[in-house]
C-alpha cells in the first residue's frame, strides 16, 4: 500500500537536545505529484526534509520513502532521491563542469562526458562550463544545483527553498523546470516562503512550530482559513506614478495572517 | 578627550567579543593550555641529553676475578643495562642491527692472562652510532669506569700494572656511522618528520573543510560509503608522500652524503605503510575536529610528542620508561627504526618485522576509529 506513496511517514519527531524541531509530522505523498512545504523560518521544514532523505535520524516516528525504510535503508533512498540544499553546497573551487562530472561519476552514470555535455547544454552553461561554480550569480547557482541533483534521474526530488533570494524571472524559469521534471515522472517536494509558488503545487503542507497545521490543495487551504487574498490592479509601468513625499506603505491594505481552524 | 574615550569604548567592545568567542571554542581553549603543559612535561622529564641505562649485551669468553670486576663496574655505572650476557659470539651477532641493544661489550678469551703479562689486552665496545649523541656518553666514560675499577684489584704483585697507563686497551667501534656524523641520523629521520607533519595536517582538513564550506550536506546526501570517502580522500596524498620521499632521499644522497646501504624495496614498503598510517590518522582527526582550525591544533598536538619522543631529536633509550611507552605508540618511532635501519645498517626485512607490524596495527586502528567517528548524517 505504501508502494503508492513516494513519501509515507508517521509521527516524525526530531529533537536537538531540549529543543524540539519537529513534533510529530505525518505525510502521505502520492508518486508523481508536486507538493509545497510552507511555513515560517524554524517551523521544521528543512529538518523534516532531511529526515525523509536520511540526512537526519528521526528521534521518533517511522516511515518509508519510495518504499524504503527511512531508518534502515537510507543508503538506497540516497540513490533514488535528489536533494537540493537550501544553501548552495556544491564545490565553489571547482568549475561547473567538474562539479557535474563529480556527481555523474558518483552515481555511476553511463557516458559521463556526453551526459555532462547534455546537462550543460540544457542549462545553457556550455560556454561557461570552465568557470568556477563559486563565480555564478545566485540564480545560476540554483539552476546548476537543480541540474546536478537531477542528473541521475531521481524518483523523488526534495528541494529546500530553492528560490530563496532569486529574482522573479529566474523563479518563474525555475518553476517551469520543476514542472518539466514532474511531467517526466518525478515526484517533487518543494519548501518555499512564496505563496505564488504554492499555487503551482498540487497540494501544500503548512508547518508551524514543528507541527503540520493544514494540508490540502491551495484552494482548499484558502477556503478553510480566514485568509483574505488581495488582488492589486493598476497601470503596468516601470515608473510608478508616486506623489513625491508619499509613503507607499500607508496606502496598502492591512495584510491578514492566516488562521487555521 | 571624547575621541579617546570612544576609542576605549570600541577597544572594550572588541575585547568583549573576542572573550565571548574564545570561551565558546572550548577546544582551542583546551589546546592553549594543553600544549604548554605537554611541553613542560616532555622537555622537563622525558628528554635526557646524557642518556643512561642503555641496553647492552655482554660477550665474555672467560670468567676470572678481574673480568668480573670489570663487568661489575660497567653494570653499576648507570650507563649500561646488560640485557644479555653470553660467551657465544653468534648470539650477539645481529642484536645491534635489530636495534635491541645500543652496545655490545666484548672481553675476549685470554684477557686476564695477557693483562697480567702486561700485554695490553683489548676490550671491545661496539656502539650503535646511528644516533651518535645517544652513544657518546656511555662510550666516553667507559675508559674511566674500567680503569677505576681495576685499581682495587691491582695490588701486591700486580701493583706495577696500576700505573698511569691502563693495563688494557679499550677499542670502540662506532658501528654504521664511524665518523659520528649527526646528519646520518637527522636526515633519514627528517623524512619521517616531514611526512608526519604534512600528511597528517592535510588529511586533517579532509572532512572539516567540507563541514566548514557546507558541502558536507551535499556529500552526505549522495550514495557514498564512509570508507569510500576516506580512501578517495587520502589516496591522492599517497602520491604526494611518494614525491616528498623522493626529494628527501635525493637530498640525503646529493647534499648530505648520507649512505644508503640497505635494500630500497624494504624502505619502499616501510614508507608506504608509514604514509598510510599518517593519512589514516589525519582523516581520523578530521572526523574528530569540527573546524579546520581544530584539525590544525590536533595535528600540532600530535606532532609535538612525535618529534620529541620518537627518537628523532633526542635519544629514545635515554627517556624514562613511560616516555618510551608513549613513543612506542607513535608511528614515527617505528618508521625511524625502519629508515635508519635500511639506510645505515642494511637491516633485513626479517629484522624490521616488529616496526612494520606496529605501523600496520596503527593504520588499521586509525581507520577503525575514523569509521566509528565518521558521521553519515548531520545529527
Amino acid at each position: 500500500m505504501s508502494g503508492d506513496y513516494a513519501i509515507d511517514v508517521h509521527g516524525l519527531v526530531k529533537r536537538f537536545g531540549k529543543k524540539t524541531a519537529v513534533a510529530g509530522v505525518d505525510i502521505q505523498m502520492p508518486r508523481g505529484e508536486v507538493w509545497g512545504f510552507l511555513g515560517p523560518n524554524g517551523s521544521g521544514k528543512t529538518t523534516t526534509i532531511r529526515m525523509i532523505c536520511g540526512l537526519l535520524t528521526a528521534t521518533e516516528g517511522t516511515g518509508q520513502c519510495l518504499g524504503y525504510d527511512i531508518r534502515r535503508d537510507a543508503e538506497k533512498i540516497r540513490e533514488l532521491t535528489g536533494y537540493m540544499t537550501q544553501k548552495f553546497s556544491f564545490w565553489t573551487d571547482m568549475t561547473i563542469r567538474e562539479n557535474l562530472e563529480f556527481v555523474a561519476r558518483l552515481y555511476h552514470l553511463p557516458k559521463i562526458r556526453q551526459t555532462v555535455d547534455a546537462t550543460l547544454e540544457k542549462l545553457g552553461l556550455t560556454h561557461r562550463q570552465h568557470q568556477l561554480s563559486g563565480a555564478l550569480s545566485g540564480g545560476w547557482k540554483q539552476r546548476l544545483a537543480l541540474a546536478a541533483v537531477t542528473m541521475h534521474n531521481p524518483k523523488l526530488l526534495l528541494l529546500d527553498e530553492p528560490t530563496a533570494g532569486v529574482d522573479p524571472q529566474a523563479r518563474r524559469d525555475f518553476w517551469d523546470e520543476i514542472h518539466h521534471l514532474s511531467l517526466a515522472g518525478m515526484t517533487v517536494l518543494v519548501s518555499t516562503h512564496y505563496m505564488d509558488e504554492a499555487e503551482r503545487c498540487d497540494r501544500i503542507v503548512y508547518l508551524a512550530n514543528g507541527q503540520k497545521i493544514v494540508e490540502g490543495t491551495v484552494a482548499d487551504v484558502i477556503a478553510r482559513s480566514s485568509l483574505i487574498t488581495f488582488r492589486g490592479e493598476g497601470p503596468v509601468s516601470d515608473a510608478w506614478p508616486m506623489p513625491s513625499g508619499a509613503n507607499p506603505a500607508s496606502n496598502m491594505p492591512p495584510i491578514s495572517v492566516p488562521r487555521f481552524t | 578627550m571624547t575621541g579617546l574615550l570612544n576609542s576605549f569604548g570600541r577597544i572594550w567592545a572588541i575585547f568583549m567579543k573576542e572573550t565571548v568567542q574564545i570561551r565558546r571554542d572550548r577546544f582551542t581553549f583546551a589546546i592553549m593550555f594543553g600544549i604548554p603543559i605537554m611541553q613542560l612535561i616532555l622537555f622537563g622529564y622525558a628528554i635526557n641529553m646524557n642518556p643512561k641505562h642503555l641496553p647492552a649485551a655482554l660477550l665474555v669468553e672467560e670468567q676470572t676475578p678481574i673480568v668480573r670486576t670489570l663487568v661489575q663496574s660497567l653494570k653499576t655505572s648507570d650507563y649500561y643495562d646488560f640485557v644479555m650476557q653470553t660467551d657465544d659470539p653468534r648470539k650477539t651477532g645481529d642484536l645491534l642491527a635489530r636495534g635491541e641493544v645500543a652496545f655490545v661489550v666484548s672481553v675476549p678469551a685470554g684477557f686476564t692472562r695477557k693483562l697480567i703479562r702486561g700485554e695490553q689486552p683489548q676490550i671491545l665496545i661496539e656502539a650503535d652510532a646511528t644516533d651518535p649523541a645517544a652513544a657518546s656518553g656511555a662510550v666516553g666514560f667507559a675508559q674511566t669506569i674500567l680503569t677505576d675499577a681495576l685499581r682495587h684489584d691491582l695490588k701486591g704483585p700486580l701493583a706495577s700494572l696500576g700505573g698511569s697507563q691502563p693495563p688494557f686497551e679499550l677499542v670502540v667501534h662506532q658501528m654504521y656511522n664511524p665518523e659520528a656524523m649527526t646528519s646520518y641520523n637527522i636526515v633519514p629521520g627528517l623524512l619521517g618528520v616531514i611526512l608526519t607533519m604534512t600528511l597528517v595536517m592535510i588529511t586533517g582538513m579532509a572532512m572539516t573543510r567540507e563541514s566548514e564550506q557546507g558541502t558536507i550536506e551535499n556529500l552526505l546526501a549522495m550514495p557514498v560509503k564512509p570508507i569510500e570517502v576516506m580512501l578517495g580522500k587520502i589516496l591522492p596524498y599517497v602520491a604526494i608522500g611518494a614525491g616528498q620521499t623522493l626529494i628527501i632521499l635525493l637530498a640525503a644522497r646529493l647534499l648530505f652524503d648520507v649512505p644508503f646501504i640497505g635494500n630500497p624495496w624494504i624502505l619502499f614498503l616501510g614508507v608506504s605503510v608509514f604514509v598510510l598510517a599518517n593519512l589514516a590518522l589525519g582523516f581520523t582527526f578530521s572526523t574528530i575536529a569540527r573546524t579546520q582550525m581544530q584539525a590544525m591544533q590536533l595535528t600540532f598536538f600530535f606532532f609535538l610528542p612525535s618529534i620529541l619522543l620518537s627518537g628523532f631529536m633526542f635519544p629514545f633509550r635515554g627517556m624514562p620508561g613511560w616516555a618510551q611507552t608513549i613513543g612506542e605508540v607513535l608511528p614515527l618511532t617505528h618508521f625511524l627504526r625502519i629508515v635508519r635501519g635500511v639506510m645505515l645498517k642494511d637491516t633485513s626485512l626479517a629484522q624490521l618485522q616488529s616496526p612494520i607490524i606496529a605501523l600496520c596495527i596503527f593504520t588499521v586502528s586509525a581507520v577503525c576509529v575514523a569509521m566509528l567517528r565518521y558521521r553519515r548524517t548531520l545529527d
